[in-house]
C-alpha cells in the first residue's frame, strides 16, 4: 500500500506539472490586465489544433516550438483589436467578451477541423517507459516535466531577471505607481497576454499526444486551471506553481483511496485552502485585487 | 509620496474589485462546461408537411455523436422526400439540440404541443432519454425513437407503450462481447480489473457486465467508478499495474474512453483490454495506434451486407465520411418511423404502436431483418464483434475493424443477446 502512494505522489507531480503551465498563463495576464480570460481554453485547445497541422509537417519538435508562437500570435491580435479597448472599463465586460470568445472559438474549431476527435500519437521517439525498480514512468511524461520545468524557470527569469519583468512585476502590484513613474504598461500588457496565451498553446501541444484533441477540451480543463489559480493565489508566481503540484499529488492520492472524488478533490482542496487563507496559499495582499 | 497625493490616487472613480470577478468568472466557467446553448434549426419549414422532430445533444460530450446522428436523420428524411414523401406529404425535419434532461423535457414538450411533430427520433444521453419518454407517455400522441440511449432501464422499469429502442441496451451490448469471450474460454476462472464512468450509464453497464463475469465463473478483482471527463488515467493505470488482472474491461464512453485508450496503451501494460460498450467515433477519434483489443459493434460501415453498403456510400458522398453506428441508429430510427407511417396509412400513435408491436419487421441495413420485441420494445437485431485491425491492412483512416463474426451467429436466435424478462422487467401501462 506504500509503495503505491509513493508511486501516486510521483505521478501526481508529473499531472501537477501540466496544470502549471496552463494556470501560469491565467495567472499572469489576471494579474497584470485584470482579465479574466475565460477563452484561456480555447487558446489552450487551439495550440492542440495548430500542433497536429504542425506535427503531420515537420513533426513533434516542430509542433511544439512553432504552435505555442502561432497561438501568441493569434492572441496578438485579439488583444490588439478587441481586450486593448476593454482594460480600463468594469472588469465584467473582459470577462464577458472572453466569455463569448471562448464559445465562438470552440464552433470555429468545429467548423474548420470537424465535430469528431483527431487522433494524436505519442512522438515514435519518445514510446516507451522507463522502470525504476518497481516503478514506471512513460518517457513522454518524462519530457513533459522536463518542458513544463524549463518553462518555469524561463518564466521566472524573465519576470525576475529583466527590466521587462520588472515593468510586469511592479504594474501587478500598482500599476498607478508604475504610471507615475512614466512607464506605459500598454506594450508589457499586449507581450504578457500574448505570452499567457502562448503558455495556454503550448499545454495544449503538451496534453495531445495523452488525451487527443477534441473542440471541447479547452471548455473541460478551463475549470481546473482556475482552480490551480485561485489556491495559488492570485498574483503570485511560486503559488501556481505549488497549487498545480498539490492538486496533481492530492488526485494521485484520491484515486487510491476513493475514485469517485478524484475530480472533486482539487474543489475540497480549493475550499480547504481558501478557509485557511483566503488569498490562497500565497496571495499577497495587492490593493488592486480587494 | 506624501499620504494627501496618494488619497488623491486612492480617490479616482472607483472599479468593481477584481477578485469579485475572478469569482465570477469561475463561475461562468463552469457554467460553460456544464450547459452549452443550444438553437434550433428548422431545416426546412414549408407548409402543409408532416414535422418530424430530431431530439439529441448537438453539443457538449456527446455532440459528436449527436452530428453524425442529424446528418443521418437528414439523409433518411431526403430519401423519404425523394420517394414520394409519406401519405403524400412531404416531411420536414425539425432538429433541435437536446443539451441535457431539463432542456429535452421543455424541447419534447414543444415539439408535441406546437410543432405537432408525428415522431421524435433520436437521444444519447440515457437520462435524457427517460425525460423526453416521459413526456411521449403522457401526451399519448407521438412516439419516440430511442437512437442512442443505452440504459437497460429504459427498456426495463422505466419503459413505457410510446418508447421504442433501436440503439442496443448495456445487456445486449455486454452479452454481445460476453457469448464470444465465453467461446473463447477466456471469462472461467480470469480475474478482471474494471473502470466504470460514474453517472447511470456506467453504473447500469457494470451492474450487467460484473453480473455476466460472475455468473460465467469469473472474479471482479477490483472496480474503479471514475468521474466523467477525466483529463489523466494515469493513477489508474498504476492501480491496474499493481492489480495484474488477466483483463481490463471498461465500463466507459465517448472522450472517456478514448482518452483512456490513449494513455492505456501508453503505458503498454500486458493486460487485454476489453469493454461494455463501444461507439465507433471514438475509436475514430483515438486512431489506430491507440486502440487494441476485441469489442462489440451495434453496426460497422465495413459490413459485408448490400444494403449497409449502399448506405455507407450515400453518407459518404453526402458528408464526405463514412457513417458510424449513431449515424446508423438515427437512419434507421427515421426509415423505421416512415415505414410504420406508409404501411399504417396513419399518424395516429396508437396504430403506430399496435403496428409495431405485432413484429412488424424492417430492413435494418444488417444481414437479419429487424423487429420489435413486444413486451419491451427493445429492436430484436444482430451485433457484431470486431477485432482493431493491423495498421498495414487499413484502406483509409476509419478502416479500423475486421469483423470476427454477428452476435447471435446466423442460426441462433436473435433474444440471446437480449436481456430475458426476469434481468430486466417491464410492464407497460
Amino acid at each position: 500500500m506504500f509503495a503505491i502512494v509513493i508511486e501516486q505522489v510521483l505521478n501526481g507531480l508529473l499531472v501537477g506539472s501540466y496544470y502549471i503551465v496552463l494556470s501560469l498563463g491565467l495567472s499572469l495576464i489576471f494579474s497584470l490586465g485584470g482579465v479574466v480570460n475565460l477563452a484561456h481554453g480555447a487558446f489552450y485547445a487551439l495550440g492542440a489544433y495548430l500542433a497536429y497541422e504542425v506535427e503531420r509537417r515537420l513533426g513533434f519538435a516542430g509542433a511544439i516550438v512553432l504552435s505555442p508562437i502561432g497561438v501568441a500570435l493569434v492572441g496578438v491580435l485579439i488583444e490588439r483589436w478587441f481586450l486593448r479597448r476593454l482594460y480600463h472599463e468594469d472588469p465584467m465586460l473582459s470577462l464577458l467578451f472572453t466569455f463569448g470568445l471562448a464559445m465562438t472559438a470552440e464552433q470555429s474549431l468545429r467548423l474548420i477541423w470537424g465535430t469528431t476527435g483527431l487522433p494524436f500519437a505519442i512522438p515514435a521517439a519518445l514510446k516507451g517507459q522507463l522502470l525504476l525498480g518497481d516503478f514506471i514512468y512513460s518517457y513522454y511524461r518524462l519530457t513533459v516535466l522536463a518542458v513544463t520545468a524549463a518553462t518555469i524557470f524561463g518564466c521566472w527569469l524573465l519576470l525576475h531577471r529583466t527590466a521587462f519583468g520588472m515593468i510586469v512585476r511592479a504594474g501587478t502590484r500598482d500599476p498607478e505607481m508604475v504610471r507615475a513613474m512614466g512607464i506605459s504598461l500598454r506594450p508589457a500588457l499586449s507581450a504578457v497576454f500574448a505570452l499567457g496565451v502562448a503558455l495556454a498553446g503550448l499545454a495544449g501541444v503538451m496534453s495531445a499526444p495523452l488525451a487527443g484533441i477534441q473542440p471541447a477540451m479547452g471548455t473541460e480543463i478551463l475549470t481546473a486551471a482556475f482552480v490551480v489559480v485561485v489556491i495559488g493565489g492570485l498574483g503570485s508566481f511560486w503559488g501556481v506553481v505549488y497549487a498545480g503540484l498539490l492538486v496533481g499529488v492530492v488526485r494521485g492520492i484520491t484515486v487510491v483511496f476513493y475514485p469517485p472524488a478524484a475530480e472533486a478533490s482539487m474543489y475540497i482542496l480549493m475550499a480547504l485552502i481558501l478557509l485557511l487563507r483566503p488569498r490562497g496559499l500565497m496571495g499577497e495582499k495587492f490593493e488592486k485585487f480587494e | 509620496m506624501d499620504d494627501h497625493s496618494r488619497n488623491q490616487l486612492k480617490n479616482r472613480p472607483a472599479r468593481p474589485a477584481r477578485r469579485d470577478a475572478m469569482k465570477k468568472g469561475a463561475a461562468l466557467a463552469g457554467a460553460a462546461a456544464a450547459a452549452q446553448f443550444g438553437f434550433p434549426a428548422l431545416v426546412r419549414a414549408q407548409a402543409d408537411t408532416l414535422k418530424v422532430a430530431h431530439l439529441t445533444p448537438r453539443t457538449g460530450f456527446l455532440g459528436q455523436l449527436g452530428d453524425y446522428g442529424f446528418r443521418a436523420a437528414s439523409l433518411a428524411v431526403d430519401e423519404v422526400n425523394a420517394a414520394g414523401g409519406l401519405l403524400g406529404r412531404k416531411v420536414e425535419l425539425i432538429a433541435e439540440d437536446s443539451v441535457n434532461p431539463q432542456t429535452a423535457v421543455t424541447k419534447a414538450q414543444k415539439l408535441i404541443e406546437r410543432d405537432k411533430v408525428i415522431a421524435i427520433v433520436g437521444e444519447i444521453n440515457s437520462a435524457s432519454a427517460l425525460a423526453i419518454g416521459e413526456q411521449v407517455a403522457r401526451y399519448k400522441t407521438t412516439p419516440f425513437f430511442n437512437t442512442g440511449a443505452n440504459s437497460d432501464a429504459l427498456r426495463g422499469k422505466n419503459c413505457n407503450r410510446l418508447m421504442f429502442h433501436i440503439e442496443g441496451g448495456n445487456t445486449m451490448y455486454t452479452k454481445t462481447i460476453g457469448t464470444w469471450q465465453k467461446a473463447e474460454n477466456k471469462i472461467k476462472g480470469a480475474r478482471w480489473y474494471m473502470l466504470t464512468a460514474d453517472y447511470a450509464f456506467g453504473h447500469d453497464l457494470f451492474r450487467v457486465s460484473s453480473k455476466f463475469l460472475k455468473e460465467n465463473g469469473g472474479d471482479l478483482l477490483n472496480n474503479d467508478m471514475v468521474p466523467t471527463n477525466t483529463q489523466d488515467y494515469s493513477a489508474y493505470i498504476l492501480k491496474i499495474r499493481q492489480a495484474k488482472p488477466d483483463l481490463v474491461y471498461i465500463n466507459l464512453a465517448g472522450v472517456d474512453q478514448t482518452t483512456f485508450l490513449k494513455q492505456y496503451k501508453e503505458y503498454n501494460l500486458p493486460y487485454p483490454l476489453a469493454g461494455g460498450v463501444m461507439d465507433t467515433i471514438p475509436f475514430w477519434g483515438a486512431g489506430i495506434d491507440s486502440i487494441s483489443g476485441h469489442w462489440q459493434s451495434l453496426w460497422y460501415h465495413g459490413l459485408d451486407v448490400p444494403a449497409a453498403r449502399a448506405f455507407a456510400k450515400r453518407f459518404r458522398d453526402k458528408s464526405g465520411f463514412p457513417p458510424d453506428n449513431q449515424a446508423w441508429g438515427d437512419y434507421v430510427g427515421v426509415m423505421i418511423m416512415a415505414q410504420s407511417i406508409a404501411e399504417t396509412k396513419t399518424t395516429d400513435a396508437a396504430k403506430i404502436v399496435e403496428y409495431l408491436e405485432q413484429g412488424a419487421s424492417f430492413d435494418i441495413l444488417k444481414a437479419r431483418r429487424g423487429s420489435f420485441r413486444a413486451w419491451d420494445h427493445s429492436l430484436l437485431q444482430e451485433m457484431y464483434v470486431v477485432r482493431v485491425k493491423d495498421k498495414a491492412r487499413m484502406e483509409d483512416k476509419w478502416d479500423i475493424f475486421d469483423l470476427v463474426r454477428p452476435v447471435p451467429g446466423a442460426n441462433e436466435s436473435l433474444e440471446l443477446i437480449q436481456p430475458t424478462r426476469e434481468e430486466n422487467a417491464c410492464t407497460m401501462a
